[in-house]
């Protein structure tokens, strides 16, 4: 529920929300040239929050197929299917009336996010309706997987770990290769960086799924061919955000003065930290103390939190008062939102490595005799402090939420002021 | 370098897709076939366990247990042997879970019984002090969906060839045979049977009245789940 809110709820809207902002900038041409991408576009934002709602409800109602980021049970992986190929027509539509001919970096990975989530969405939820296949007998929702047991668990996490990977990553790097060169003004800092960093993820991100199954029933290979492609990630991943931290070089000041900036720039920081983060985890003799332990979710909520959350934050800061034509309501407020969400995340994922490490150590350690040292209710009962303070960590990040679409909002209703687009810091009052 | 491919969307895309699929092809095709193959006593689940695997799902346990025990000392001692591939020939899905808020499951059935799953479905803590997980008292109200499980068991035996109605080697060289009705009705009688079993050794009054007037809750289903996994 909460992994799905976050992933097809927040940032699949933020997802669409960039591109077609970002798309219709970059290849030069107006969704409102054509009238067929025109209404496309609206009954896609239609039929995208009525798909929503209806995920929301059917899993409120117990309908689930258990499968991590894949729970929806059939209809709705259908409802999908039907908003993720009208987002295809659309970019490709676009890119179809384009006037600038080369594709910039951001619709590459655009493009990636689209593939690779259609491909792995379809694979992965391959199943089958027992409602119509026993000639109508039990629930119409219900249905089945065409895979069993370890191979069910080798496409799952070869879905899971990759739509990560592309609802996560790849989409949020199409974000911060415009939004940053724009707010700052500046240029990338290297072309050639960014197309080994393209290419390079594109290969080896998909190899490292199974490093979630380390020590479990899949073939030895492919967990070690997990853990090592796990590590040669670290390649591509830091190519984008040493790019991105270089692309400020010289324009340091920006940092300290702007706040938009200052997300812009711990986003790519926390992406860093995250991507050398899961491949430590990822190692196999790490992963035996790590796996089923608070530190993954620790993990998954420095990236998320720091990086796609912060991503998409700076983008809708960036993008309101282009489209509403207002100056953005305050900056204060803004800076305030960074440094109480920075801390909450940094209270967040402390309490959680410790509390993973801790749980992880209890769990394999013996006595003097051989025998187990902790029951498994020791584990439990150590970990509540920790918990006090990831608690502590989400609320301050949530009142950063609040904060933030208070700021969007007052912007919004706000007076339009005139201003042409082409200037590349946004506007900010006091 | 890759100017020309820039422009050209199509072989771009083109370009993209083979490079993403094709990990997934080297991984996940060469040892299909060799997963999925049962090991000797591993046998599908009965109409009733499967009703009560649909009531786990529902529910999510498997967001808080595993089911998949690692191959080191400190977790075979706690939980018994580790986990081999063909054991999970029948699940569909798999439901080895990614985090262990509670312990693993994999062989709970060695080591609970009825009594006590009964007992601690009701209300953890009475069983366990400190326990952090929260009692599931729908269970013992709610309706087990025993048509749905019917249907799966039809649909898994057409589509994939599971062995119901079959005889299956066991470990002690016997072999056994999984029922599975011919039609809905004979299934539902025929969980019911499995039910009656469950409910002897039960303790809630309720649950027994239920039973004997021929309703199935979902406790009972659950039960019969968790002591089918050895």
């Amino acid at each position: 529920m909460h992994t799905d809110a976050d992933a097809f709820g927040f940032t699949v809207s933020g997802i669409f929300a960039t591109w077609y902002y970002v798309g219709q900038r970059v290849l030069k041409v107006s969704m409102a040239e054509s009238k067929f991408l025109m209404t496309l576009g609206k009954l896609h934002f239609i039929l995208y929050v009525l798909g929503v709602a209806a995920a929301v409800i059917s899993l409120f109602m117990g309908y689930t197929t258990s499968k991590e980021y894949a729970e929806f049970e059939w209809p709705i992986d259908i409802a999908i299917v039907i908003v993720w190929v009208m987002w295809g027509i659309s970019i490709f539509g676009l890119i179809g009336i384009r006037r600038e001919k080369s594709l910039y970096i951001s619709v590459w990975y655009y493009i990636a996010t689209f593939l690779g989530v259609a491909m792995l969405y379809l694979f992965n939820n391959m199943e089958i309706p027992t409602y119509f296949a026993s000639g109508g007998h039990g629930d119409i929702m219900h249905s089945v997987s065409a895979y069993a047991g370890t191979n069910d668990a080798l496409v799952q996490w070869w879905y899971g770990h990759n739509a990560v990977a592309f609802v996560f990553t790849v989409p949020i790097i199409a974000m911060i290769y415009y939004f940053l060169p724009k707010e700052s003004g500046q240029a990338i800092y290297s072309y050639k960086l960014s197309l080994l960093s393209f290419w390079g993820l594109m290969f080896v991100y998909l190899w490292a799924g199974g490093h979630h199954l380390l020590f479990s029933t899949v073939p030895d290979w492919i967990q070690t061919m997990g853990s090592v492609f796990s590590i040669v990630l670290i390649l591509p991943s830091w190519g984008s955000a040493i790019n991105m931290l270089l692309t400020l070089k010289g324009e340091w000041q920006q940092v300290a003065s702007s706040p938009l900036i200052k997300f812009l720039l711990l986003a790519s920081t926390f992406y860093m930290f995250s991507t050398l983060e899961g491949p430590v985890q990822a190692v196999k003799s790490v992963n035996a103390i790590a796996h089923f332990t608070d530190w993954i979710p620790g993990h998954v909520h420095d990236g998320t939190l720091g990086w796609v959350g912060f991503m998409i934050i700076a983008s809708i800061f960036h993008m309101a008062p282009r489209i509403f034509k207002r100056e953005l309501y305050s900056k204060s407020l803004m800076t305030a939102q960074f440094w109480i969400q920075t801390l909450g995340i940094v209270f967040y994922f402390t309490s959680m490595w410790i509390a993973g490490i801790t749980q992880g150590m209890m769990w394999r350690s013996h006595d003097e005799y051989g025998n187990l040292a902790y029951s498994f209710m020791d584990t439990v009962n150590v970990l509540h402090p920790y918990m006090i303070l990831r608690g502590v960590g989400g609320t301050l990040f949530l009142i950063g939420v609040f904060m933030w679409a208070y700021n969007i909002y007052k912007t919004m209703s706000a007076r339009p002021i005139e201003e042409s687009e082409l200037q590349s810091a946004t506007p900010m009052g006091a | 370098m890759f100017h020309w491919l820039e422009k050209n969307p199509f072989l771009f895309s083109v370009g993209v897709f083979l490079v993403i699929a094709f990990a997934g092809v080297i991984t996940l095709i060469p040892s299909f076939a060799e997963a999925s193959r049962p090991v000797i006593g591993t046998t599908p689940y009965s109409t009733l366990e499967l009703a009560g695997r649909h009531v786990y799902i529902k529910n999510s346990c498997n967001a808080c247990h595993s089911q998949l025990v690692r191959p080191f000392k400190s977790e075979t001692d706690r939980y018994g042997d580790y986990s081999l591939s063909g054991e999970y020939a029948y699940d569909r899905p798999f439901l080895w879970g990614s985090k262990r808020t509670g312990p693993d499951l994999m062989r709970v059935g060695n080591y609970r019984t009825t009594e006590w799953h009964e007992n601690h479905m009701m209300d953890p803590e009475a069983l366990v002090p400190g326990s952090i997980m929260p009692g599931y008292k729908w269970m013992f109200t709610n309706l087990a969906d025993i048509d749905t499980a019917y249907a799966e068991q039809i649909t898994v035996t057409d589509f994939f060839g599971v062995p119901y109605n079959k005889a299956v080697p066991m470990k002690d060289g016997s072999t056994k045979t999984i029922f599975m009705g011919s039609t809905v009705e004979e299934a539902r009688a025929d969980a019911l049977a499995e039910a009656k079993l469950v409910a002897a050794d039960m303790k809630n009054q309720d649950v027994k009245d239920m039973v004997a007037k021929g309703q199935i809750p979902e406790i009972v289903a659950i039960i019969a789940y968790m002591n089918s996994l050895k």
